[in-house]
């Protein structure tokens, strides 16, 4: 286990190599990045989300959600049917229609999302001019955006990084220094932050996106990212087009993560080592605190990450460094590498890292390897159990607070409870 | 285009998925882009398989889009073939393959393989969920049987010797309702009556049993939604008779029993020895459920509004036991399901009710609202609408939830199934002893309107508002939802005096959304613009004519 006594302790393992990458091509089991909505119209609560596809799209949206979570949802599909594809109905004026019916039915929504799929994509409907044409009706009432989220080009969480990066042309200008963190965190999670950020004296401090959609926070030279989560890698390309910064930092998981990406600001803000110790103190150690359980449960064990919400390489290092477990493959739909620039020098050398997939192939060194902790999506998990496997789904990582410190022992939970179920329940 | 917020069935290449994972020896090919296998969740986690469905996807992207998304085909039947070793081939495609016409069926057959390849056409722009599953299920049939069609107008073989009849059950997949326990309780039924299962088909047979088709006497066309295809096809090509009655309930228990004796060729009388219609006792049958609802316990089930609304097999076959062996009154019968909408109508004329026939979801819960019903049974949709709407509900088909598959043995068809269907329906409501005590102590503090039934979670179900409120709320508003669509009280609608709104307080909870809803359509009827102590009465004596 590394030291954590010092925030600093993160510096790499003198002259270690780069982990070779694995790069597989095949069948890939994954979500699509209609998944997002999910969570995204939970976060930004003025907007709602309209994705023109087919069936399948609405299917799978509710399947991710655990299907009916709640009576009306801010999402909804707009089903294209053989009239559509014939070339019968014109997808503009139907498109118009169904968006004036869903305003009406809703006028608490400030932002509409037009969000591509897999079939609108292949028939080439332009969702960018019919969001220029419906702004032009609609706004100010309404400010619409439209993104991709469709499973031929985006996977799970690249989804709310198209849906950031749509927000990006339209935030106001700003010289101002302030600090912007990128990425949907949990509500909880954003005032601890606002918090700490207030106690070492960094700001302004904004988020994007905020918990209105509409309320788009400014973006310029004097603007700081701080990424909250590793998959928004256009945003942030987008954001540093428009000026602004990126404070190269591990994510904020686990009492490590958490202290080394406030440190990247603190730095940039010039706070001095004292207060800023003084400030995450106290977090700190009831981080560590709350990860001791699952540390004992944890250390020691070995642990394969299968790819799904690209947070696998952040964790694979949490659970290496801060719970002991030792990494047999981390798995990551794409690799991103500016993302995960100050991540990669953290896992240990031992682990194969593997981009996309042929799950197979994948699932043959998963039963080869045996691991105590397999982390997989949920068409996984029972298959992989009954062959005596343990396991993690993985979709519960993004839809469960699990950045900084008050949320690192829930994290260490996450992946601790199965194990202790296993070894509870007698033979 | 179709605005969708939630939807009763997937796509049609997910009923392809329930044939292929039903099955033994099946592979499924899939031609589809990243993101379609979220559907090996429904079968692993509302299911709890223990093993993954057998569908490879090709998992094509943009890039390939314009290069050769075929050749991915070519290459995933292979290493399906390879890996798995089935013993047929079906290849399909998902919405977005369809639009890029690589024809996968086409390319599969051209394969030359040692396996049988059922190309499906799932044409996903105009077609779901069970169509996708009955056309499956058809094709896979058809192909596996095309060699032994008797020619037109061969007659068919009798009964060779002491043979007992034999019948497969059709119609049975994964992610349906209970048809795990309902194969075994009709199983069990035959069984009693002499006849033998041949094959179970989908669910856990092979090809080779589907090859054994006809080697039945007769079909019993289980679930039609899935079965009805291939059963009228060989009723059609093999002169295999099939049964009509959906055996749930009592009722429909013995006419199952009456039908299947008669195709059979035994005597109903010795198969329905012991089931004594219409009387009242313990013994009068081989289900408790007859004499449970003829037990003084159940008077108070009497004339209970219960909304129907599932697929169409099950929402007809619940409407009768409903009406019929509960003393319901059902106020609300529909399906989402159009290819059967003829049938439910039908059934709904019976009851003097108009069938919904409609896959929009928030169409249902509008007449939801409107029939205020006491019980709605209904699918996993229906159980969020009755939730929200504050009102008991139970579910009766698919599409369901991980709690849809209970652990215990818990069919619906046959006698069993209508013991389970009695409790199932009546634990939602209050025990007829508990509502009689309620009536009679009603001013006790202990049974103020928070008081639930007894065997019930602590949430009311009607949330609990001082019996003098200034103003009166919306009827139907009883769980509060953040993002409700209640429709609300127009300006113009009666008010409630402050007299009025205190009397309505005294009358039992469970029954006082109904008083206030009928006490305002007779004032809103009569132009009475205040509701007084008199109208609530007037209102009352006008509606218990």
């Amino acid at each position: 286990m590394n030291d954590l006594s010092t925030p600093r302790a993160v510096e790499p393992a003198a002259g270690r190599i780069e982990p070779i990458v694995l790069r597989e091509r095949g069948q890939r089991e994954v979500f699509c990045g209609l998944t997002g909505i999910v969570w995204l119209h939970r976060k930004m609560q003025d907007a709602f989300f309209l994705v023109v596809g087919s069936r399948t799209c609405a299917h799978l949206i509710q399947s991710a959600a655990g299907v009916m979570i709640f009576a009306e949802p801010r999402f909804a599909t707009a089903i294209l049917t053989d009239r559509d594809l014939a070339g019968l109905a014109d997808a503009g004026d139907e498109l118009d229609r169904i968006c004036v019916t869903l305003l009406e039915r809703r006028p608490d929504i400030a932002t509409l999302f037009l969000v591509g799929s897999c079939p609108s994509e292949v028939i080439k409907l332009d969702l960018a001019k019919a969001a220029e044409r419906l702004n032009a009706r609609l706004f100010p009432r309404v400010r619409v955006h439209n993104y991709s989220g469709s499973g031929i080009e985006t996977t799970f969480t690249q989804g709310e990084d198209n849906a950031l990066r749509a927000l990006v042309p339209t935030m106001p200008a700003t010289d101002e220094r302030q600090l912007l963190v990128v990425g949907c965190v949990a509500d909880v999670v954003e005032d601890q932050l606002v918090r700490i950020f207030a106690d070492l004296g960094i700001g302004p401090v904004r988020f994007l996106p905020a918990r209105r959609a509409r309320d788009l926070p400014p973006v310029g030279p004097g603007t700081l990212l701080l990424l909250a989560q590793p998959f928004n890698g256009e945003t942030a390309r987008a954001l540093v087009a428009r000026g602004a910064r990126i404070l190269q930092a591990p994510y904020p998981f686990g009492a490590e993560g958490t202290t080394a990406w406030l440190r990247a600001a603190a730095d940039a803000w010039g706070v001095d080592t004292e207060r800023f110790d003084a400030v995450t103190a106290p977090g700190i150690a009831r981080a560590r605190a709350s990860l001791e359980r699952a540390r004992e449960r944890l250390s020691g064990k070995r642990v394969f990450l299968m790819p799904d919400s690209q947070l696998e390489i952040p964790l694979a290092r949490f659970l290496h460094r801060e719970l002991g477990m030792s990494v047999i493959e981390v798995g990551t739909p794409y690799l991103d590498r500016q993302m995960v620039a100050a991540e990669l020098p953290l896992l240990p050398p031992e682990a194969t890292l593997s981009e996309g997939q042929h799950l197979e192939r994948q699932l043959d060194r998963v039963r080869a390897a045996k691991p105590d902790l397999t982390v997989c999506g949920l068409g996984l998990a029972n298959p992989l159990e009954a062959e005596g496997l343990t396991t993690k789904w993985s979709i519960e990582l993004v839809f469960t607070p699990i950045h900084g410190y008050e949320q690192a022992g829930d994290l260490g939970g996450i992946f601790a409870r199965p194990v202790e179920r296993r070894e509870r329940l007698k033979p | 285009m179709q605005l969708t917020l939630w939807t009763y069935e997937g796509p049609p290449h997910v009923g392809a998925m329930r044939i292929a994972d039903s099955m033994r020896g099946v592979h499924l090919v899939l031609h589809a882009p990243q993101g379609d296998t979220y559907a090996d969740l429904l079968f692993t986690m509302i299911d709890r398989q223990d093993r993954r469905p057998p569908v490879s996807y090709t998992t094509f992207q943009a890039r390939d889009l314009g290069g050769d998304t075929a050749n991915l085909v070519t290459r995933a039947v292979t290493d399906a073939l390879e890996r798995f070793q089935p013993q047929v081939i079906l290849v399909g495609e998902s919405c977005t393959a369809e639009l890029i016409q690589d024809q996968p069926g086409s390319l599969a057959q051209g394969m030359r393989l040692p396996v049988p390849v059922v190309p499906l056409e799932l044409p996903a722009y105009s077609k779901k969920e069970n169509w996708g599953a009955s056309e499956t299920f058809y094709q896979l049939a058809r192909t596996l049987l095309a060699d032994r069609i008797p020619p037109p107008g061969t007659p068919r073989p009798g009964r060779e010797g002491a043979r007992r009849p034999r019948a497969n059950l059709l119609g049975p997949t994964a992610l349906a309702f209970r048809c795990r326990d309902d194969v075994t309780e009709i199983g069990i039924l035959l069984e009693k009556m002499g006849v033998d299962v041949n094959v179970v088909a989908p669910l856990g047979a092979s090809p080779d049993d589907i090859r054994r088709l006809p080697e039945a006497d007769f079909n019993i066309d289980l679930y039609p939604e899935v079965s009805r295809t291939l059963a009228t096809w060989l009723e059609r090509q093999f002169g295999m008779p099939r049964t009509k009655v959906i055996p749930m309930g009592v009722g429909a228990t013995r006419d199952f029993i009456a039908e299947v004796a008669g195709l059979a060729g035994l005597d109903p009388a010795v198969a329905l020895a012991g089931e004594l219609p219409g009387q009242a006792s313990r013994s009068s049958s081989a289900s408790r459920a007859p004499w449970y609802s003829r037990s003084v316990d159940s008077t108070y089930l009497t004339g209970k509004r219960v909304f129907i609304f599932a697929d169409a097999a099950h929402a007809i076959a619940a409407a009768r036991i409903a009406a019929e062996e509960m003393g319901f009154t059902v106020v609300g019968l529909g399906t989402f399901d159009r290819a059967f909408a003829r049938d439910v109508r039908e059934a709904a004329a019976k009851y003097g009710v108009e069938a919904l026939i409609s896959d929009d979801y928030l169409e249902v819960e509008k007449a939801i609202a409107a029939a205020s019903p006491e019980l709605v049974l209904g699918t996993q949709m229906e159980r969020h609408i009755a939730k929200r709407l504050g009102i008991a509900c139970a579910v009766i088909s698919s599409p369901i939830h991980v709690q849809d598959v209970p652990a215990r043995y818990s069919p619906v068809f046959g006698f069993e199934g209508a013991n389970v269907l009695f409790d199932a329906w009546v634990h939602p409501l209050m025990m007829g002893l508990e509502e009689h005590l309620l009536q009679m102590f009603r001013e006790d503090f202990e049974f103020h309107d928070g008081a639930a039934a007894s065997h019930l979670p602590a949430a009311s179900p009607a949330a609990p508002r001082p019996a003098a409120a200034v103003a009166p709320a919306p009827p139907a508003q009883a769980a509060p939802a953040p993002e409700a669509a209640v429709p609300a009280n127009e300006p113009g609608d009666p008010q409630w005096t402050p007299d009025g709104e205190k009397e309505l307080g005294k009358i039992p909870f469970f029954v006082r959304g109904k008083a206030r809803r009928n006490t305002e359509r007779f004032a809103l009827e009569r132009g009475i613009r205040r509701i007084t102590v008199e109208t609530l009465y007037d209102a009352k004596a006008h509606f218990s004519r």
